[in-house]
C-alpha cells in the first residue's frame, strides 16, 4: 500500500517530464519551421525542380520530352561549354589567389599599425569594394577599362602609351580584367576576415619567436599564417566559390566577349535558359556547376579543417 | 557538431532523392500548355465584320518597351479619339521582355504585347492567329512585304509565309548615316552611288585622319553584322538571304557572294576604317561618338532618325547601303516594329482594331512618323505628314519608298534562330576583328550552328 502511492507519483511525475520534453521539442520545431520551410521552398525546391529539368529537353512553355542524360552528354562534350568551365577556373586564379595572399600582406602590415587612425582608413578603403553593390562595380571598371578610360589615360602619361587598348575588348586582357575586377571586390572581404583571425592570436607567441631571434618574415611565416588556417580556409573556400559561379560582374562588363573569351558557366547558362531557351540543359550545365563546385570547396574545408576538436 | 552534422547527411540524402523520384513521377515539365494548345492559338479567327473597341469602358492591357516614347504617346492618342478606353501599360526593357516573352504570355496575358523573334512563341501557341483580323481590315492588300516577316508557317517554321501572328507600329530601316561637316572636308559631295565610291570614300577618310566608320561591336551585340548584311546584299540578291533566316528548306549563308561581301568586311577591318577598340565599343558609345563628330559613317537604322536630327540637326545625311554595281537594285534590313495580340487576351478584338488604326488613322499616322521616325505600316498611298525638307527623316522616309520599289527589304541575319546572335555571329565577327577567324571560317562556322539549331528545334 505504501509502495503505491510512490509509484504513482513517481509515474506522473515521469509523465510531465516526458510531455516537456515533448513540448520543448515541439518548440524547438515551431522556432526552426519558418527558416526550414522557406528553405525548403526557396533552395531544396528549386534544386530538385532543376534536376528534373535536367532530364528533360523543353523550351520552358511547350511539352517536354524526357531525354535522360543526354543533356549531361551535351554538356561533356560542347567544346564551348567546356571552354566557359575552363575560364572559370582560371578565374580562381584572380578571384582566390590574388585576394587571399595580397589579404594576408596587407592585414598583418594593418595589424602592426592596429593602434593608429591610418589602420581604421586602410581598413574602411579595402573593405568599402564590398558594399558596393557588383553590378555597380561592374560598370565602374568598365569605365576605369575602357580605350579612353582612367587606366590607359595613366598608362600614356606614364609614356606607356604602346600598352593602352581596351582591355574588356581585348581577346588577350579581356579575361583577366575581368579577373582584376574580382579580385578588387574579394580583396576587402579576405582582409578582413583575416585581419579578425589575427587578433585571436595569443600576442606571447608573437613575444616568445621574437626571444628566440625571429624576424617578421619569420613570425609571418610560423606564426600568423598557421594560425589563421581556419580564416584561410574560409576566404578560399568563399573565393573559389565565387570565381565558379560568377555571373553579375561578367555580365556587366562583357557579357561573355569579345568571341567568349570571358565566358563563364553562370552566364552561360544564363543564355542558355533565356535567350536560347533551352531550359534542359541550362539546368544540366547547373547541376554539373553545383557538383564541381561541391568537389572544390569540400577538399578545402577538409584540408584546412581545425584538427585539434 | 560536425558529427552531428554527419549523421544527419543520408537522412537529407534520402529527402532529396526521394523527392526527385516524386517529381519525376510527375511527369515532364510544361505539358498543361499542349494540352490546351488547339483551343487557343492555332484556330483562325473567322469575323463577320471588323471588330470594334465597343462603347462600354473597357481597360486594355499592354506591355510596351521602356525607352520609345512612340507607343505610348499613340494609346494617349486613341484615348483621346475613344474615351471608353482606358490603358494599363507596364514597360521593360527589351531585354527582359526578350526573356519574359513566354512566360508573360502563359501566364499572364497582355492584350498588347512588343514582342522578341515570334517563332518560339507561335510554336508555343502562345500569340493569336491574326488571320481573321487582316481579312476583316483589309491588312491583306497591303504590299505583302510589310507583313511577310510576321507571316508564319504552322508550328512556327518557315517564317516568311503562311499566318499572321503579329503586327506592326511601324517599320523601321537601316542604311548608312554620315556626318555631312566630315564628308565635306574630303570632299563627298553626294551619297556614292557604288560600293567602289564608298570605298574610295573610306580611304580618304582614313587618310584625312577621321574614322570611317564608327560602330559597335562590344560584349553580347556584334554591331558589324549591319555592314555585313549591307554587303552581302550590295554583291547578291536578297531573296537567298531572306531565305535563310526564315529557315526555308536547304538555305545556307555559306555562298559564293557572301563569302566576298565577307572578305570585303575583312578589307576594311584590315584597313583599320573601324575604331581599334571596336570590340568593346557597345551601342551607346557609337551613338554618342557618332553624334559628337568622332566618325564619318555608321551602319544603323532610321529608329535613330528624330534623335539625330534634334542632336545633329542638319549635319546628319542617310543613303541606303551602294550596290556592288552602277544601278544595281538596293537593298536593306527592314523590320515591323513587332506587336502581338496574347492567344489569351481577353480583349484581343479591342487591340486589332488599335492596330488597324495605328496604320490608318492619320493623327496615328504623324506620330509614326515624328515620334517613332519611321515609316508607317499600311497603304502605299496612305496619309503621310509633311517632314522638313534636309532632315535624317526625309531620306529615311525616301529610302523606305525605293527599299519597297526594289523589293529590297531583308529581315535581319541576327533573326534567323533565337541563339544565332549571340552564339554565332557575335563572337564570330568579334574573332574576325581580331584576327582570330577567317571570312570562310566565319561562314562556315555560323552555317554549321544554324543547322544544328534548325535541326534540333
Amino acid at each position: 500500500m505504501a509502495a503505491q502511492p510512490t509509484a504513482g507519483r513517481s509515474r506522473r511525475e515521469r509523465r510531465p517530464a516526458r510531455a516537456g520534453l515533448r513540448t520543448s521539442r515541439l518548440v524547438g520545431w515551431l522556432f526552426v519551421a519558418p527558416a526550414l520551410a522557406f528553405y525548403a521552398v526557396f533552395v531544396l525546391r528549386p534544386i530538385l525542380l532543376t534536376l528534373q529539368y535536367s532530364l528533360y529537353e523543353w523550351d520552358g512553355i511547350g511539352p517536354s520530352s524526357w531525354v535522360g542524360l543526354g543533356n549531361y552528354g551535351a554538356v561533356f562534350t560542347d567544346p564551348d561549354l567546356f571552354d566557359a568551365v575552363l575560364n572559370a577556373v582560371k578565374l580562381i586564379a584572380f578571384f582566390s589567389a590574388i585576394p587571399v595572399l595580397l589579404g594576408l600582406a596587407i592585414a598583418s602590415t594593418i595589424r602592426r599599425i592596429a593602434a593608429s587612425r591610418l589602420a581604421l582608413v586602410a581598413r574602411t578603403v579595402i573593405f568599402l569594394p564590398q558594399v558596393i553593390p557588383l553590378v555597380a562595380a561592374g560598370i565602374a571598371w568598365s569605365w576605369l577599362l575602357s580605350s579612353t578610360g582612367v587606366i590607359n589615360q595613366l598608362l600614356t602619361r606614364l609614356g606607356l602609351g604602346g600598352v593602352t587598348r581596351a582591355w574588356l575588348g581585348d581577346f588577350s586582357t579581356a579575361l583577366p580584367a575581368v579577373g582584376v575586377i574580382g579580385a578588387w571586390v574579394l580583396l576587402g572581404l579576405c582582409t578582413l576576415l583575416l585581419l579578425a583571425g589575427m587578433s585571436k592570436i595569443d600576442p606571447a607567441l608573437y613575444e616568445a619567436a621574437r626571444m628566440d631571434g625571429a624576424g617578421p618574415i619569420r613570425e609571418f611565416v610560423s606564426i600568423t599564417v598557421p594560425s589563421l588556417r581556419q580564416e584561410i580556409g574560409v576566404c578560399v573556400t568563399v573565393t573559389v566559390i565565387a570565381a565558379l559561379a560568377t555571373f553579375d560582374i561578367v555580365y556587366i562588363a562583357t557579357q561573355g566577349g569579345p568571341g567568349n573569351a570571358t565566358m563563364v558557366p553562370g552566364l552561360e547558362i544564363y543564355y542558355l535558359a533565356f535567350s536560347e531557351r533551352e531550359v534542359g540543359m541550362a539546368s544540366a550545365l547547373a547541376v554539373v556547376l553545383m557538383v564541381l563546385v561541391l568537389a572544390c570547396s569540400l577538399p578545402i574545408q577538409w584540408l584546412t579543417r581545425d584538427r585539434s576538436s | 557538431m560536425s558529427r552531428r552534422v554527419r549523421h544527419r547527411r543520408p537522412g537529407k540524402l534520402l529527402v532529396i532523392m526521394a523527392g526527385g523520384a516524386l517529381a519525376a513521377a510527375c511527369g515532364g515539365p510544361g505539358t498543361d500548355t499542349s494540352q490546351t494548345a488547339p483551343q487557343t492559338g492555332t484556330t483562325t479567327t473567322s469575323l463577320s465584320a471588323a471588330p470594334t473597341c465597343g462603347t462600354a469602358p473597357i481597360t486594355v492591357n499592354a506591355y510596351f518597351e521602356t525607352g520609345f516614347p512612340m507607343p505610348k504617346a499613340l494609346t494617349t492618342e486613341f484615348a483621346k479619339q475613344y474615351p471608353n478606353v482606358k490603358w494599363n501599360i507596364r514597360e521593360d526593357q527589351f531585354a527582359v521582355i526578350t526573356q519574359n516573352a513566354p512566360r508573360v504570355l502563359a501566364d499572364d496575358p497582355p492584350d498588347l504585347m512588343r514582342l522578341p523573334q515570334v517563332s518560339e512563341l507561335v510554336k508555343d501557341n502562345l500569340l493569336k492567329n491574326l488571320d481573321g483580323y487582316a481579312t476583316a481590315f483589309g491588312w491583306d492588300k497591303w504590299p505583302p512585304s510589310q507583313l511577310q516577316q510576321l507571316r508564319l508557317g504552322p508550328g512556327g517554321r518557315p517564317r516568311g509565309e503562311g499566318s499572321l501572328y503579329a503586327m506592326g507600329l511601324n517599320f523601321s530601316m537601316t542604311g548608312v548615316f554620315y556626318n555631312k561637316k566630315l564628308a565635306a572636308k574630303i570632299g563627298m559631295s553626294a551619297p556614292p552611288a557604288t560600293l567602289a565610291e564608298l570605298d574610295d570614300a573610306l580611304a580618304k577618310a582614313k587618310q584625312a585622319g577621321i574614322t570611317p566608320i564608327m560602330q559597335f561591336n562590344g560584349g553580347a551585340t556584334g554591331g558589324l553584322a549591319f555592314p555585313l548584311q549591307d554587303l552581302m546584299a550590295s554583291y547578291g540578291p536578297a531573296a537567298p538571304i531572306n531565305d535563310w533566316i526564315f529557315q526555308k528548306q536547304g538555305a545556307t549563308i555559306d555562298t559564293a557572294t557572301n563569302l566576298t561581301a565577307t572578305q570585303h568586311l575583312e578589307k576594311w577591318i584590315k584597313a583599320g576604317y573601324f575604331q581599334k577598340d571596336v570590340n568593346a565599343v557597345d551601342y551607346a558609345t557609337m551613338m554618342s561618338r557618332f553624334i559628337g563628330g568622332d566618325g564619318l559613317f555608321m551602319f544603323d537604322g532610321d529608329w535613330e532618325s528624330g534623335n539625330l536630327d534634334k542632336q545633329m540637326a542638319g549635319n546628319a545625311g542617310f543613303f541606303l547601303m551602294p550596290p556592288a554595281q552602277q544601278g544595281g537594285k538596293r537593298a536593306a534590313m527592314s523590320a515591323p516594329l513587332t506587336y502581338g495580340i496574347s492567344a489569351k487576351a481577353k480583349n484581343a478584338d479591342c487591340a486589332a482594331f488599335f492596330l488597324n488604326w495605328v496604320a490608318t488613322n492619320d493623327k496615328a499616322r504623324d506620330i509614326a512618323v515624328e515620334v517613332g521616325g519611321s515609316h508607317p505600316m499600311g497603304l502605299a498611298d496612305a496619309h503621310m505628314p509633311a517632314v522638313q525638307p534636309g532632315t535624317v527623316t526625309e531620306s529615311t522616309l525616301a529610302a523606305g519608298a525605293q527599299i519597297g520599289k526594289d523589293n529590297g527589304a531583308m529581315d535581319f541575319i541576327a533573326n534567323a534562330t533565337g541563339a544565332i546572335y549571340a552564339k554565332s555571329w557575335t563572337p564570330q565577327l568579334q574573332k574576325l576583328v581580331a584576327g582570330q577567324q577567317t571570312p570562310e571560317g566565319l561562314l562556315k562556322s555560323v552555317q554549321t550552328d544554324y543547322q544544328s539549331q534548325v535541326g534540333g528545334s
